[in-house]
């Protein structure tokens, strides 16, 4: 990978490279967790009203994501942070539960299982994401861009 | 869903995102070749979609959930069109890289879709 090179020379303003894929990749997140929540929620709410909340929730939170990555504010990447670590903090807790009382979780989220079901994107792309925003940080001049 | 058209969709989607996310990597914009394999991909679903539409007034009917089904098509239908449109407005490499990520992403869903139409609940 020659990432860390090209993005040395990438002007600090412009929001491109592999951020741009990042943003992708979260958009396609953000649909598949709101896909699948819209399908729970529809189809059986009340099998399991907690794991279909918690799945609705992390649609919404990376709805979020992906529009606190697009928009360059110093109110958007505080928000970008807010809840890429939120989405961590998700799939850790959720993926240790399901691991550890599998009961707790018959009903599958975005996060069971560390994000099995998406073949680990979910416990990824936090990672990623929080590795481009500590390398991306919005000054206070181009705040109002 | 018609099982030999599902594997003509995942032959061509598989590959074709793999091209793009390859080509990407070197370093090409988006060109005819990446932007017309996530056409092909496009217009494939359209076709899946209305046999999709088609298939139980033959008798080919769902084995799983129909919600879940048109939730992955219609998902699906929407993935190129972004990518496509995000590539003529940005060109760039990781716009050619993005195009394979949409192609391999529908093909993961078709697979899905497979298994809803085909093996779920039989």
């Amino acid at each position: 990978m020659t990432d860390s090179q090209t993005e040395a020379r990438v002007p600090a303003n412009r929001v491109s490279g592999i951020g741009r894929l990042l943003i992708a990749v979260y958009g396609v997140l953000a649909l598949a967790a709101t896909g699948r929540s819209f399908v729970q929620i529809v189809a059986a709410f009340d099998d399991a009203p907690l794991a279909y909340s918690l799945s609705a929730l992390a649609a919404v939170v990376y709805i979020v994501a992906t529009v606190a990555l697009i928009k360059r504010s110093a109110l958007w990447y505080r928000i970008a942070w807010t809840t890429i670590s939120f989405e961590l903090l998700g799939v850790l807790v959720v993926g240790t539960l399901s691991l550890i009382d599998p009961a707790l979780f018959q009903h599958k989220t975005v996060w069971s299982v560390f994000g099995q079901g998406y073949g680990f994107v979910p416990l990824v792309l936090p990672l990623l994401g929080m590795w481009w925003l500590a390398r991306h940080p919005v000054s206070h001049d181009e705040s109002h861009a | 869903m018609i099982d030999w058209f599902t594997w003509l969709q995942l032959a061509i989607a598989v590959p074709g995102g793999l091209l793009c996310v390859i080509l990407g990597m070197v370093g090409r914009k988006p060109t005819d070749l990446t932007m017309g394999a996530t056409a092909l991909v496009e217009l494939l679903l359209i076709v899946q979609l209305a046999a999709a539409i088609a298939a139980p007034l033959a008798g080919n009917n769902a084995t799983g959930s129909l919600l879940e089904f048109y939730t992955y098509l219609v998902s699906a239908i929407l993935l190129p069109v972004a990518a496509g449109f995000w590539a003529l407005v940005e060109r760039s490499r990781w716009s050619t890289v993005i195009l394979g990520v949409t192609c391999l992403s529908v093909a993961v869903m078709i697979y899905r879709m497979n298994q809803i139409w085909n093996v779920q609940g039989s």
